[in-house]
Parts: C-alpha cells; sequence; structure tokens
C-alpha cells in the first residue's frame, strides 16, 4: 500500500490554478476549487495513489444570501484506505447557478445533485435525470433558499373564521 | 414491434398515469421496451406495507422478473432543515428527533456533536458514556424493530411479536430517563438533559442480563430455518465495488464484506476504548445483511456491558460547565447574579456559535449519518444538513439490488437494507 499523502499540497502541484483556496478549521480540510473543473478536480482525487477519496460521503449545497458569490457546494469525500476526510467546496453565482456533474466519477452524486438542484436551484450539467427529488414535481421555487419564506398557516377561530376562510385557495370557477 | 403511445395503449395505461413527469423523463428511466408494450410498468407504494413507510417504486416488470426500478420519495418531507435553520441551536435538537423515529438519540447526537465541534465545548466523561450506552440501546431498539417487520414482509409472523417485546424494554428505559419513548431530546450540546436516574443502572443491567438469551432464541428461529434460508440467501447481492460506488454504509456495506464502521475508523465518544468486534458479511445478500444485523445486537450488549461498568465508578458532572452554551442548575440561579445572567441570555437568544462549517459523521444503525453544519456567528444554524443512510440506500442500493430479481424477493430486499422514509425525506 502507498504510504498517503498530503492532499492539499499534491492538489496544488497537480492542478495548479483550478485550486483557489484552502482552510484549515476545527481540524477539517477545505479545498475550494474552480466549479467549471469539478469533475476533473473529483477525478483526481479518487483516482491518484496515496489519495483515493473513492467514497463520496454527501454533496451539500449552501446559500450565503446575500453575499455574492451567493452558493456554495461542498462536497464531502472519504477515503476508506487511509480513513480520513476531505471537503471539496465550490462557489457559484446567485444568478443562473450551474456547473458539470460529477456522476460520472461517483454514482452516489446522481440523488445528491437531484436534492440540491431541488432545494436550492443550482443546475448539474450532465446530470442523467435532473428531476426534483423531495418535493413534488409541479412545485415553484426552491424551498431551501435564504429569500424563500418558511410559510405557515393562519388559524381559523371563529371571530375570523370569513377573513380567514376568504384567503384560503379555494379552487377559482 | 411498433410503439404505441403510452397513454392510450389500454391495460397499463392506468399505472402510466400515476407518473407526473413527462414521458421524455420517463424513457431515460426505463429500457425502451417499456414503450413498444413488452414489458409492463407497476406502481408499488407509497402506501404498500412492505415499503416501510410512504416509498414509491415503479417497476418495470418483464413477467415476474423486475428490469428496473425508479424510486420516487418525498411523501414523508417535512422541511426539517429548513425549519431548523428558524430556531436557535438548543431549541433545533426537538427536530432532530423526528427524522429517524427509530434512531433518536443518535440523531442527537450528530447534531449535538457538530455543536461541540464548532464551539469546542467540553463533554464530561459521565456524559459520554450515557451517551455511547444510550446509542447501543438504540441500535437494539432500532434493529428489533427492523428484525420485527423485516421477518413480518418475509411471513414468519412471531418474531415481530417477541421483538416488540424486547423492545419495550428499551423504550421503558428511554422513558426513565427522558420522560419519552421514543422523541427523546435527550442529549444536549455539552453533555446531558439531566443525569440518570439511580434506577437507571439496575434496568440496564436487568436488560442486557435478559437480552442475550433473546438474540439466541430469534437466531433459533431464523438462522438454520430452510424456509428463511430460502428466501434470503443469494437474493438482493451487491458487490463490494457496487456497494461504495454507489454510497452504501452500515450493514449494508459490511454485509458486502467491506469493513467500515465509523466507530472504529473516526471514532467519536470514546468508542476507541470499547472493545467490540465489527461483523462482516461474504456475499452481500439478504441473509449476510440479517445475520450481520444479528451479530450487531450482541456486539452492542458487549459495548453496553462495558459502559456500565464505567458509569457505575464514574461520578462527575452530566454536562459541561461551560456557562456560555450550558445554562447553570437551578440551585445556582437564588446565589449568583451571573447564575441568572447566563440563565436569562441561554433562554431567551439562546448561544451564538463561532462563524465556520464543519462536518461530524456518526453510525447509526442504518449506516452512516453525518450533519453538516455551518453558522454565520448567530444564534440559529446558518445551514444544518443531514446526509442520511436511509436516503442514500433507498435512491442507490434498492434500484440497484432489485434489477433482476424476482418482484416477490423486492420486499426481502427493501427490508433488509432497512430504511426508515422519515429519516430518508426528512
Amino acid at each position: 500500500m502507498q504510504a498517503p499523502l498530503d492532499p492539499v499540497d499534491l492538489a496544488k502541484l497537480s492542478l495548479k490554478d483550478a485550486v483557489l483556496d484552502v482552510v484549515e478549521f476545527r481540524g477539517e480540510t477545505t479545498i475550494v476549487v474552480d466549479p467549471q473543473r469539478i469533475v476533473e478536480v473529483c477525478q483526481f482525487f479518487r483516482d491518484t495513489e496515496g489519495l483515493e477519496y473513492i467514497f463520496l460521503s454527501d454533496i451539500t449545497a449552501v446559500d450565503y444570501f446575500p453575499r455574492e458569490p451567493r452558493f456554495a457546494l461542498c462536497y464531502h469525500l472519504y477515503s476508506m484506505v487511509y480513513t480520513r476526510r476531505l471537503r471539496i467546496k465550490v462557489y457559484l453565482p446567485g444568478d443562473n447557478p450551474r456547473l458539470p456533474s460529477v456522476t460520472s466519477v461517483w454514482k452516489s452524486a446522481d440523488w445528491e445533485e437531484r436534492e440540491a438542484y431541488d432545494m436550492m436551484g443550482i443546475v448539474f450539467e450532465g446530470h442523467p435525470s435532473l428531476r426534483r427529488i423531495l418535493m413534488p414535481s409541479d412545485w415553484e421555487g426552491h424551498p431551501q433558499r435564504k429569500d424563500y419564506p418558511l410559510g405557515y398557516e393562519q388559524v381559523q377561530f371563529s371571530f375570523n373564521f370569513d377573513e380567514v376562510n376568504r384567503l384560503k385557495p379555494y379552487a377559482k370557477e | 414491434m411498433t410503439e404505441r403511445p403510452l397513454l392510450e395503449r389500454s391495460g397499463h395505461s392506468a399505472n402510466i398515469t400515476e407518473w407526473e413527469g413527462t414521458v421524455q423523463e420517463l424513457r431515460g428511466l426505463v429500457s425502451p421496451r417499456a414503450f413498444t408494450g413488452e414489458t409492463m410498468l407497476l406502481n408499488m407504494g407509497p402506501q404498500h406495507p412492505s415499503t416501510h413507510g410512504v416509498l414509491r417504486l415503479l417497476l418495470e416488470l418483464d413477467g415476474e422478473t423486475v428490469v428496473s426500478c425508479v424510486p420516487d420519495i418525498g411523501y414523508l418531507h417535512t422541511g426539517i432543515e429548513k425549519n431548523m435553520e428558524a430556531k436557535t441551536y438548543e431549541q433545533a435538537i426537538t427536530m432532530t428527533d423526528r427524522m429517524d423515529y427509530l434512531n433518536p438519540m443518535g440523531n442527537n447526537l450528530v447534531y449535538c456533536l457538530a455543536i461541540e465541534k464548532l464551539a469546542e465545548l467540553d463533554v464530561p466523561e459521565r456524559a459520554q458514556i450515557v451517551r455511547v450506552l444510550l446509542a447501543e440501546l438504540t441500535r437494539i431498539n432500532s434493529h428489533l424493530v427492523w428484525l420485527g417487520t423485516h421477518c413480518l414482509d418475509l411471513g414468519a409472523m412471531s418474531v415481530f411479536l417477541y421483538a416488540m417485546r424486547e423492545r419495550e424494554m428499551v423504550l421503558d428505559i428511554f422513558e426513565m430517563v427522558s420522560g419519552q419513548r421514543m422523541m427523546s431530546t435527550y442529549f444536549r450540546p455539552g453533555g446531558l438533559w439531566r443525569d440518570v436516574p439511580p434506577e437507571f443502572i439496575p434496568a440496564v443491567k436487568a436488560f442486557i442480563d435478559y437480552f442475550p438469551a433473546k438474540v439466541e432464541e430469534y437466531e433459533t428461529l431464523l438462522v438454520n430455518n430452510p424456509l428463511w434460508i430460502d428466501r434470503t440467501q443469494g437474493i438482493g447481492v451487491i458487490t463490494p465495488e457496487d456497494a461504495i460506488a454507489y454510497g452504501c454504509t452500515g450493514p449494508t456495506l459490511r454485509g458486502s464484506g467491506v469493513n467500515w464502521d465509523i466507530r472504529k475508523a473516526m471514532p467519536y465518544m470514546g468508542y476507541e476504548t470499547y472493545q467490540f468486534d465489527v461483523p462482516l458479511g461474504e456475499h452481500g445478500d439478504v441473509y449476510d445483511r440479517f445475520y450481520i444485523r444479528m451479530q450487531e445486537m450482541k456486539e452492542s450488549v458487549r459495548i453496553i456491558r462495558q459502559a456500565v461498568e464505567r458509569l457505575e465508578k464514574t461520578g462527575g458532572p452530566f454536562r459541561s460547565q461551560n456557562r456560555k452554551y450550558v445554562p447553570p442548575p437551578r440551585s445556582e440561579l437564588g446565589r449568583s447574579m451571573e447564575a441568572v445572567i447566563h440563565h436569562f441570555k441561554l433562554w431567551t437568544e439562546g448561544f451564538s456559535l463561532p462563524e465556520g462549517e464543519v462536518y461530524v459523521s456518526i453510525e447509526s444503525p442504518r449506516g452512516e449519518l453525518s450533519c453538516y453544519l455551518s453558522s454565520d456567528g448567530g444564534n440559529r444554524p446558518h445551514r444544518v444538513h443531514f446526509r442520511t443512510p436511509s436516503f442514500v440506500h433507498t435512491m442507490g442500493a434498492i434500484p440497484k439490488m432489485a434489477e433482476g430479481s424476482m418482484i416477490a424477493d423486492l420486499v426481502a430486499i427493501i427490508g433488509s437494507v432497512d430504511i426508515v422514509l422519515g429519516d430518508c425525506d426528512r
């Protein structure tokens, strides 16, 4: 077995300008990369001997509204061989966020990307079937976005019955 | 054979109309034979009793063989992640219980671990021991429900009754410590809600003395039962390479022989100091996954036994003394002005966490349960995301295992993966 290699040094050496930033926080390493080169980056981390991040644990989409770049995607990877973890992060603009899909690298990216699309509206180019996954297919908007209201229904009592009734979305003729 | 419009074709049209998406979308999911009428599309669920909740599967069948399986989830989506963003850190713990309702303590644990990591909050040793003990009891609780329902799916009725009988003892212990049988909310950032009551240790001891014999009893009913073996061996096979590629974890991954347990690989809460083995399968079929879970219950009893021994010897606080995160006990309020200020601050606006993001994982009964927590420096989570094992298994493992299996084996496959739809949809 090859000795474990440092993912940060190796990434800076091999991927050069695709690596934008490296953050160390609470013992976790985050490598910020160029979103358009995400497939190449993921392939590099999966296949390079000494790294072998073969397991994609999760893709989390984060909304930093009103900051710009607004969206971020965190790819949480495991190296089962060396039992360690890495986070790859990309930042995306608030207007039309899109980046290539990594389903060709990890099969499990399929539904994680669908969830990110459903909840945040991030479009993954080249995804085999980018549909809504948790929300109904005719749902409007992306609920996990910060500018999407949490929503509630006003409780109907006898004193405000008519007022609340008027606001209810009954079928129109 | 010529291709006919799907909706016009008689016989199968009722199934197709249930597909909400476009026909174009369906084309990528099922084989072209479905469009010529060679294979049949059948809707299974969401109210099917063997889908363990509200899972809907769109099956493409060639006779009785499953050609492809398209899972459709979201029927139990409650927006927990979104709701948590509107609550303070401490209030949001109650939401985590409701995700995986068979593993409430584990969900509390992963969320509390994330807060503790972000806040660099210490957890006293006594709290760590109780957490490990209860996490393992929860594993037994979850595995018992899985065993009962899995057997019920395959026609072994009596195991369900036995499993529920033993589960009742575990739930009584949960009620003893937290006042709740299921939605316990017992783990809090920095430790526990309160110390365990004096009757806790005797109750746990009584359970671990009683329970191993019961696992043996289940095993005599199932392990060598020819009917059980016929229904489970060689069914729903997944290779180790596929299991990793499809993101399987927990018993589903270990059933294929991959030695990966977060408790061993990346220990938390002092799991590295406990003696236990990780049972591994060989064939990756339904039987191996069943057998692993049976062994895991025994290993959990082993861990609990060690934890009880330690708990008897370990006194001290059950919660961190860091008053910036943990409210002071009632007794301090009458004496200390500072305690009153902390009490007021923590119960009105809550605590704030430093800006940053963390990711922690635990081994839940179903597999790897992870929590991503991002903070913007305020008193509410900026973003919480749970990587739940049921979500990954439902979307990846079940369709993969179902391909080429018989439709009657599908309930065995769903049962063996042990999904909880609350965990899946969140």
